[in-house]
This record gives structure tokens, C-alpha cells and sequence, in this order.
């Protein structure tokens, strides 16, 4: 189911969450909402599901006006950072609780839970309570209760947000493939430009209520619409009137006419990868990403004088 | 070992103002034996008191379950103008001597009263009748439900409402079957409190029943009554019953709670 947005505003008090956005997502894709916090990511995705009402702007599902549509009529899975599972309820309750609404006979309620309990790894803890599972274990289940009725779209809502990393990781890989197995249209938000670029086809750039730049995260990082969007995903160096990427400059001992003079501040050994924050005479500081073998070739150290040329920037104007 | 000094003050404290005075009517009751106080507690008129008080309970309790929950609900979800108002005036009866909303009542509902000329019109008995004593009862009792729920519910937040939503419940569905389930601890406790309430009432009820033997006095009044008139085995014997049933009611309350808890 196609999701279109239409010039939504929408202001709480004095803060002006949204302001005129429109978004097209395409049915069937799997689309990140990303930005900082307070970019307006999570209304926007609360107002899709009819959990916010928009001040102006449509929404449309499938086609459909649907912006006064409540949210039992949308037929939308939400999935909330914090879970929201039904604490006085089973496992496997909370995941038929749907199914139930929807009067759909008793086995057929009992065969589709048993299902999603496989899928999502929860088999055996279908009598639990959520207080006896763990964080990672409560995601899953409420992902398990949004698909029961096999809902037209998926929004979850900083779904990993409050997770550790490696559970974090997993559950990141899991949703790849949750999406396609089932194909259904999946709209994530999300303020870990990684992970956007990771799990998403098409990743939506937020910044202060308004839509910054809306690309398959290739073209995001390669090619980005402005300043904040070339700052905020990936690591970005202002370098002069223009941005570099740490792995886009050349660290050199001898100077010729296209570097840069700086002074090595500080180097940091990532395993294979080694940053080095470095300070240019006109004071600017900027990072440089490089090779273990370069570092060690260059025998680079803190103190040093080297010569930084820039091998692909990029200039907004 | 510096706790021990708390714990003695706590303990002193509790025996002397609470369970002192309240094992003395134990004591008491039983000091002539068995007989007298079945005697007295079998008296025609004593029995109707006691179902009178449970009847006024009967009444109020139910009434103001349901207001405490609608007015907590209102008090929390819906921000409307006046919401803080509402929420402080359900404080009222805490702070309104009983005396003083039994007088209120009587000017009322009496004979010149706004509402009393209406009822006498047609017929309607309010005051010296159980009605009135309904309405003063519902009055003193009314906050404990709201006071119970409105901390549960703001603490529930919304979030597992609208997840119900999102599922296709509406919001009648969603009531029952995810908000009430969880502040039902909240809400049994209100219904507890304001049991034990109505039970006891005594002041407001005093001035709006007109006290009259078999008709329209409750289990407090008698045994105020039994007291004036130096029955002081019938004085005991039913304040030993209403002590018994808010003994009985706390102890159920603290059997079922501990299940609640190891689940949750």
C-alpha cells in the first residue's frame, strides 16, 4: 500500500513539528525517516498511523484520503520504541489481541500465533508475561502483535531505539528480512544515519519539521541535496568553502600546490581503520580516515606537521 | 542499629493511636460473655441498621466507582479548560467537615430549600429518609476512587492505548480490555477505601437522617445511640461488627495484592 504525504503541518504549542511536508513512499519499499531528535520524524510517522492529527495536509493511503480516517480503520502496524506491550496480557495474547478484535475464529487465531511466534523466535514463551522477557524479546513480540492482522503498512517507531547494540544489530538484520519475505510497505524512523542506511531502500532526510533531501542511501552519501544532510549522514569535514569526507583526503610529508598544511592533534587506532584529528594553520579542525598500513608507512604521530590534499569535495552553494 | 529507634517510634505509635483503642472493643465486647452481645446485636433495630448502612454502601459505592474512574479518566486523557479545578474540588469532601456537608444538604433539600420546595411538591421524601442519607454518604465518599486511579493511569500513559488502537480496537473495546485491566489494582483499592467509608459514616449522615430507631439510623448512629442510653454491651457489640467487617476487608486486600505484584 502506497503511502502519500501532502503538505502536512503540524504545530504543538509554540513548536512547529512539521512544516508543509510532503513524502511519497512507495508500496512494497522499506523507507527510513531520519533526523535529529525534535526533526519531526516521529509525528510525521504518528500522523501516517492517525495517532496525531495533521493541522493542514492530507494523507492518503493506497490512493485513499485517509487523513480523517482513525487509526483502527487504517489497517497500519505500529510498533512504539518502547514496546507499549498489553502488560497484564500473555505473549500470546498480546499477539492475538488483533486477531480478536477482527472476531476471527479460534483456531484460526491459535495457528496464526503459533506462526508468528516462530517467526519471530518467541516459541515457548507464548504463557510469559512481557515483565519475563527481555527488551529484545518484547520487541519482538510487539513486531509479532503489529503483523497478526496482517496490516497493509508497518510503521515502527524508533523501534530499536531503546536496545543494546548487538540486539540492536540482530534486530536490524532481522527486519531486512521480515520485509523480504512479506513484502509489505515498511516505513521506519530512526536518528542512526547507520542504521537507515543499513536497513532502508529509501531513506527520507528530516530536519527541523521539514524534508531535507529523500534518496537510496548510496546516492544520500554520495551526492547529498545540502550542508546538513552531507554533516549529518556520514562523518564530513568542512574544509575551507567546501566538505571533504575523512576518506577522501590525502595525507602527504612533502607539500606541493593543491595541499593543505596541519598539524596532527591526535591519532586513534580502530583495528583496521585509524582516524586522525588534525588542525589546519588557519585553525580549522578536521578528521582524516586512513589505512593501518598508511599510518604506519607515514609513521604518523601527534605533533606532526603533514600536507592534506583533498582528492573529492563537495561545494554547496 | 540506627533503624531500631524508628522502627519503636513507628510501632509505639501505631499500637497506641490504631490498634489499642481497636483491641479494646475486642476486649470489651466479650467481657460479659457471648450472651448480652448477641442479645444486642439481634435487637430488631439494631439489624436494621446494619442493613440500612449496607444499603446506603450498596448505593454510594457503585455510584462513585464509576464517577471516580470517568472523572480520573477526564482528569488525566482529556485536556480540557477547568481540568485542575475538577481535579481539586474532587478533593472537597477531604477538606469539608461531614457536619458541615450534612448542614448544606439540610438547607437544601428542606423545606425552603432550592431543591426541597421541588420534592415536596411531588411528594418525594429526601431529607429524614434514606435518600438523604444516599446523597450525604455519596458525598463524603466521593474521592477516594478518583484519588486512587488518577496517579495509575498517569503512570499507564498512553502508549499501550493507542498501540490497541492501532490493532483496530475502538475506544470502547480499548477500555475494557487494556485501560481498566490495568489500574483494576487502583481501582479495587478505591473501592475498598470508599467502602470503608461509607460504613463509617456518621456526621453528615447524623444531621440529614433524623436519627429515628428502626427507620433511619445506620450501624455508626446506633451505636452512638446505645452509648446515650448506657447500653455499653450494645455499644460495643456493633462497633465490634463494623470493626470486624473493615478488619476482614484489609485483610483481603492485602491476600490478593501479593499475586498482582509476583506477576507484574
Amino acid at each position: 500500500m502506497s503511502i502519500v504525504v501532502h503538505n502536512v503541518s503540524k504545530r504543538f504549542g509554540d513548536f512547529q513539528a512539521l512544516d508543509s511536508v510532503s513524502v511519497d513512499v512507495a508500496s512494497g519499499s522499506l523507507t527510513a525517516l531520519l533526523g535529529p531528535s525534535g526533526s519531526g520524524k516521529s509525528t510525521l510517522l504518528r500522523i501516517v498511523a492517525g495517532l496525531e492529527t495533521p493541522d493542514t495536509g492530507d494523507i492518503l493511503l493506497a490512493g485513499s484520503d485517509a487523513t480523517e480516517l482513525s487509526p483502527q480503520k487504517r489497517g497500519v502496524g505500529f510498533v512504539f520504541q518502547h514496546y507499549a506491550a498489553f502488560k497484564h496480557m500473555t505473549v500470546r495474547d498480546n499477539i492475538a489481541f488483533g486477531l480478536e478484535i477482527r472476531k476471527r475464529p479460534k483456531d484460526e487465531i491459535r495457528r496464526r500465533v503459533n506462526e508468528l511466534l516462530e517467526l519471530v523466535q518467541l516459541q515457548g514463551f507464548g504463557d510469559r508475561f512481557p515483565a519475563q522477557l527481555s527488551g529484545g524479546q518484547r520487541q519482538r513480540m510487539a513486531l509479532a502483535r503489529a503483523l497478526a492482522p496482517e496490516p497493509k503498512v508497518l510503521l515502527l517507531d524508533e523501534p530499536f531505539g531503546a536496545l543494546d547494540a548487538r540486539v540492536r544489530a540482530e534486530l536490524r538484520l532481522w527486519l531486512r528480512r521480515l520485509h523480504a519475505e512479506t513484502q509489505t510497505t515498511t516505513v521506519f524512523v530512526t536518528h542512526d544515519q547507520e542504521e537507515a542506511m543499513e536497513v532502508a531502500d529509501s531513506v527520507v532526510v528530516m530536519n527541523r519539521g521539514r524534508v531535507e533531501q529523500v534518496a537510496g542511501p548510496r546516492e544520500l552519501y554520495d551526492t547529498p541535496a545540502n550542508e546538513f544532510v552531507m554533516s549529518f549522514v556520514g562523518q564530513a569535514n568542512r574544509f575551507g568553502p567546501s566538505w571533504v569526507r575523512p576518506h577522501d583526503l590525502r595525507v602527504r610529508l612533502t607539500p606541493d600546490e593543491s595541499t593543505h598544511e596541519a598539524l596532527i592533534e591526535r591519532v586513534t587506532h580502530l583495528g583496521f581503520e585509524v582516524r586522525a584529528e588534525l588542525v589546519r594553520d588557519d585553525g580549522e579542525r578536521f578528521t582524516v580516515q586512513l589505512t593501518r598500513d598508511e599510518t604506519e608507512r607515514l609513521e604518523l604521530a601527534s605533533g606532526q606537521i603533514v600536507y592534506v590534499e583533498p582528492t573529492r569535495e563537495t561545494t554547496f552553494t | 542499629m540506627r533503624r531500631y529507634p524508628l522502627r519503636v517510634i513507628a510501632l509505639g505509635y501505631l499500637l497506641l493511636v490504631l490498634l489499642g483503642p481497636l483491641a479494646m472493643i475486642f476486649w470489651r465486647s466479650f467481657d460479659e460473655g457471648l450472651g448480652p452481645l448477641w442479645t444486642s446485636l439481634s435487637d430488631p433495630n439494631t439489624v436494621h441498621a446494619f442493613t440500612l448502612t449496607l444499603i446506603v454502601a450498596a448505593i454510594a459505592v457503585p455510584l462513585n466507582t464509576i464517577f471516580g474512574v470517568v472523572c480520573a479518566l477526564a482528569i488525566v486523557r482529556r485536556r480540557f479548560p477547568g481540568a485542575g479545578l475538577v481535579n481539586a474540588i474532587v478533593d472537597l469532601p477531604l477538606a469539608v467537615s461531614p457536619v458541615v456537608v450534612g448542614l448544606s444538604l439540610f438547607l437544601l433539600y428542606g423545606r425552603t430549600g432550592w431543591f426541597g420546595h421541588w420534592f415536596q411538591a411531588h411528594g418525594i421524601q429526601i431529607l429524614f429518609a434514606p435518600p438523604s442519607m444516599v446523597i450525604a454518604t455519596v458525598f463524603v465518599s466521593l474521592p477516594f476512587v478518583a484519588r486512587e486511579v488518577v496517579p495509575t493511569l498517569r503512570e499507564l500513559g498512553t502508549e499501550q492505548e493507542q498501540a490497541a488502537r492501532t490493532l483496530g480496537a475502538n475506544g470502547w473495546t480499548t477500555f475494557w480490555r487494556i485501560t481498566l485491566p490495568s489500574i483494576r489494582w487502583a481501582v479495587i483499592y478505591g473501592v475498598v477505601l470508599t467502602t470503608a467509608r461509607c460504613l463509617g459514616e456518621y456526621g453528615a449522615v447524623a444531621v440529614v437522617s433524623g436519627r429515628v430507631e428502626g427507620q433511619t439510623e445506620t450501624a455508626t448512629l446506633r451505636v452512638q445511640d446505645a452509648y446515650e442510653n448506657f447500653d455499653l454491651a450494645g455499644a460495643y457489640g456493633i462497633s465490634l461488627v463494623l470493626a470486624v467487617l473493615s478488619v476482614v476487608v484489609l485483610i483481603a486486600m492485602t491476600c490478593f495484592k501479593p499475586n498482582q505484584e509476583e506477576r507484574a
